[in-house]
């Protein structure tokens, strides 16, 4: 017992501040340079149909990257690079919300979510269970997941939407109590791209249920899902 | 040894000779576009020979695709039985439970989706019946669970027949996130498969890309360079690392000991954070690629994470010990969920739930894949198989790994080759090949063969939550409802893998 109390004392506290850059090889955001020559081999590279070339530059669709980097290696010029830095989450249905001032209004609201797994890997959601670690601490934002659908104002789905999950995605949907929100979380739930078209697979979420929000990343780091849940949580301020 | 599906029996009950060698795999493939008909594979440990026996049965008409089933023989076919009805409709006669496994109630039943015959997104819907085991009797009551659950874990149904509190039986369906990998797969170059391998399961993410990765390498004539080695056992052991420490704190949820799980969870953060700074990824992602590894290490890292091994190294013992100081927890734990050394030999169990029965079973060892013989490392086995016992060989695998991981990081520092990388050149065709890692839960078996073209013509993926699903559903009976989830945390199995 003393021993408990010896080592909860010297932990002390644990929390950190949020912070979007990673580690030196992170594999963030994509940025081209100028000294691309538009050869296309960024966008042969990819596997999962991520990323385009649009007026001879790579134009990268985040919700699908997996964050690879095959597409960084292909690149004879090395005009394309990663950052270490989250790519932040994308709002699809309230363009009125900006992510930047989320961060800094973080008092005064409060967001219970709910998680589906929809056919994930199992990283995104070991992710969100990170969240709740004394590193993140999610509480402190007035976000908690909650056990019940009934008791959420929003789900986060993660993973590809499979056959064998289509129909508990959307009778845990039709059990939130309106005004609800959905955030598809990760390349799988938000691209669908991951693992092409099989005869298990539905699709991405936002073919199964409106998506409001989706994180990208493979998995999202968790200092992205906190953003996103911020962001989310003003959404549903907005809404109620 | 190659033989007609008639045979399949008697010559699967002479290689596993008694269990001495237990089943490792058993699978289907549709050889109909090269003339072979479809058939069944079956593989065999051989920890003497250190290799894996292959047993091939050979089916010329799809239309009568019924063999004498296995289960009866060996328990552990049960599983593997059922989901060859699913993939392909091979019968297994005498099988005592073909309900189906992988496809759940929107497939229809003559849809095997595993023959070459449909095309890997063929869409088509019907109606199948998934009826759950239960028990029946005055007094007795259901307890449906999941696949949606309350806390953040992955889908999976459990139907729990009580007597009271205790329950009597648990029927777990599962496959809910099968999503159609092997298929997806198929056809696809080895470079393209590469990132769908990576991400079958997060949590075992090094351990399916080594596993694949290797039964590649063996197709081709080319050797994996030992500096490459060495950073692939430094991944392997710092995913089992950070795999055994949080499950550690984590299976202290399954009573609510918060102090261990907070003290559990911070560890696994500092790690995850560690496999960041090394790969780039929390879960090691981008790392290990066919013939070698694509990031290498240098002295800084290799301080960062001996710094950080130290941190977690003796925060990791303070945890232990108040752990064990607990009696409350003791009590909890101890002949809790249990798994007898027969049943864990019946269903050959892999793994820390094998080794906390009694097996003393490690692919490191057994296999010898890889530079792991040349390394110092116990294999931890205890012998009771309940909760405790799994506990207590997770801990004593994560100072296993630690010493494992200062001896790969003294060769690293004085082995001054640069080269991370072999081109593997032609690689060998319409061959058969397994690759196998012991990862955090056990070894993971991937077996593959290329096709003409030298693309995927099959792929199965054997995880080493398969052949210890079967026996959760075993250890729970007898205990009471609210143990289930300290049994089911003692475990800690994957979904993902299994489903694919």
């Amino acid at each position: 017992m003393l021993k408990m109390l010896e080592a909860i004392l010297a932990g002390k506290i644990a929390t950190e501040n949020i912070n979007t850059a990673g580690h030196k090889r992170m594999r963030g955001t994509l940025n081209c340079d100028s000294s691309c020559d538009s050869c296309g081999a960024c966008q042969t590279a990819c596997t999962v149909g991520a990323l385009e070339l649009k007026d001879g530059k790579p134009a990268i669709d985040y919700k699908k990257c997996l964050f690879c980097g095959r597409c960084v290696e292909a690149c004879a010029n090395k005009s394309l690079k990663h950052d270490n830095q989250d790519e932040l989450a994308q709002i699809l249905t309230d363009s009125a919300v900006t992510i930047s001032n989320v961060v800094e209004a973080k008092l005064g609201r409060s967001l219970h979510v709910r998680h589906v797994d929809a056919g994930s890997c199992n990283a995104c959601d070991f992710e969100m269970g990170a969240l709740s670690n004394p590193i993140y601490d999610l509480h402190r934002y007035g976000i908690a997941f909650v056990a019940s659908p009934r008791h959420a104002d929003m789900i986060m789905v993660t993973g590809t939407v499979t056959r064998n999950l289509e129909q508990a995605l959307r009778m845990t949907y039709a059990a939130m109590p309106e005004p609800k929100l959905v955030m598809a979380c990760g390349a799988c739930a938000a691209g669908g791209a991951t693992f092409g078209n099989t005869y298990a697979i539905v699709g991405k979420v936002s073919d199964v249920v409106p998506v409001d929000i989706a994180v990208p990343g493979c998995p999202p780091r968790p200092s992205a899902m906190v953003i996103a849940l911020c962001a989310a949580a003003d959404m549903l301020k907005e809404r109620m | 040894m190659h033989v007609k599906q008639d045979n399949l029996r008697g010559a699967a009950n002479i290689l596993s000779d008694g269990g001495l060698h237990p089943l490792a795999a058993m699978f289907g493939a549709d050889e109909t576009k090269r003339g072979g008909g479809l058939a069944i594979y079956c593989l065999f440990y051989d920890a003497q020979k250190r290799d894996i026996k292959t047993l091939k049965a050979s089916f010329e008409d799809e239309n009568d695709l019924s063999y004498q089933s296995l289960t009866s023989l060996m328990p552990a076919a049960a599983w593997y039985e059922r989901e060859l009805h699913d993939m392909f409709g091979f019968n297994p006669l005498g099988h005592p439970d073909l309900r189906p496994l992988v496809l759940h109630e929107t497939f229809p039943f003559e849809f095997h989706p595993l023959r070459k015959k449909y095309a890997k997104d063929f869409q088509i819907r019907g109606k199948r019946d998934y009826e759950m085991m239960t028990s029946q009797g005055e007094g007795l009551y259901e307890v449906p669970v999941g696949p949606i659950h309350a806390g953040i874990i992955e889908p999976g149904h459990f139907r729990f027949s009580q007597a009271g509190e205790a329950m009597l039986q648990l029927d777990a369906k599962l496959f809910f996130t099968h999503r159609g990998i092997e298929k997806a797969v198929e056809g696809l170059t080895i470079d393209q498969a590469l990132p769908i391998i990576e991400r079958i399961c997060g949590a075992c993410s090094v351990s399916n890309t080594l596993s694949f990765c290797q039964a590649v390498e063996k197709l081709s004539e080319a050797v994996v360079p030992r500096r490459a080695w060495l950073i692939r056992t430094l991944a392997q052991e710092l995913e089992r690392l950070y795999n055994h420490v949080g499950d550690t704190g984590n299976v202290c949820a399954g009573v609510g000991f918060s102090p261990i799980i907070s003290m559990g969870a911070r560890l696994k953060e500092y790690l995850q954070q560690l496999n960041e700074s090394f790969t780039g990824n929390r879960f090691l992602r981008g790392l290990i690629v066919p013939g070698g590894v694509s990031m290498d290490v240098d002295d800084r890292l290799l301080d960062e994470i001996k710094d950080v091994l130290r941190e977690v190294e003796a925060t990791y013992k303070d945890m232990v010990h108040i752990m064990w100081e607990q009696s409350n927890f003791l009590n909890r734990i101890q002949t809790t969920g249990r798994i007898k050394n027969k049943t864990a030999f019946d269903l050959a169990m892999v793994g820390v739930g094998a080794r906390a029965s009694g097996m003393t079973r490690d692919a490191r060892r057994d296999m010898g894949y890889g530079i792991y013989d040349d390394f110092d490392f116990d294999v931890i086995t205890e012998q009771n198989g309940d909760v405790e016992a799994r506990i207590k060989v997770r801990i004593g695998e994560v100072y296993e790994s630690i010493k494992i991981i200062k001896q790969v990081m003294r060769e690293l520092r004085h082995n001054d080759s640069e080269e991370i990388k072999v081109e593997l050149g032609e690689l060998k065709k319409l061959e058969g090949s397994w690759g196998i890692t012991e990862s955090p839960r056990g070894d993971n078996l991937h077996w593959l063969m290329l096709d003409e073209e030298g693309k995927l013509d099959r792929l199965f993926v054997r995880s080493a939550s398969y052949p210890n699903w079967p026996a959760l559903t075993v250890a729970v009976q007898g205990d009471i409802i609210p143990d289930f989830p300290l049994i089911n945390k003692s475990f800690e199995l994957c979904y993902a893998c299994i489903d694919r």
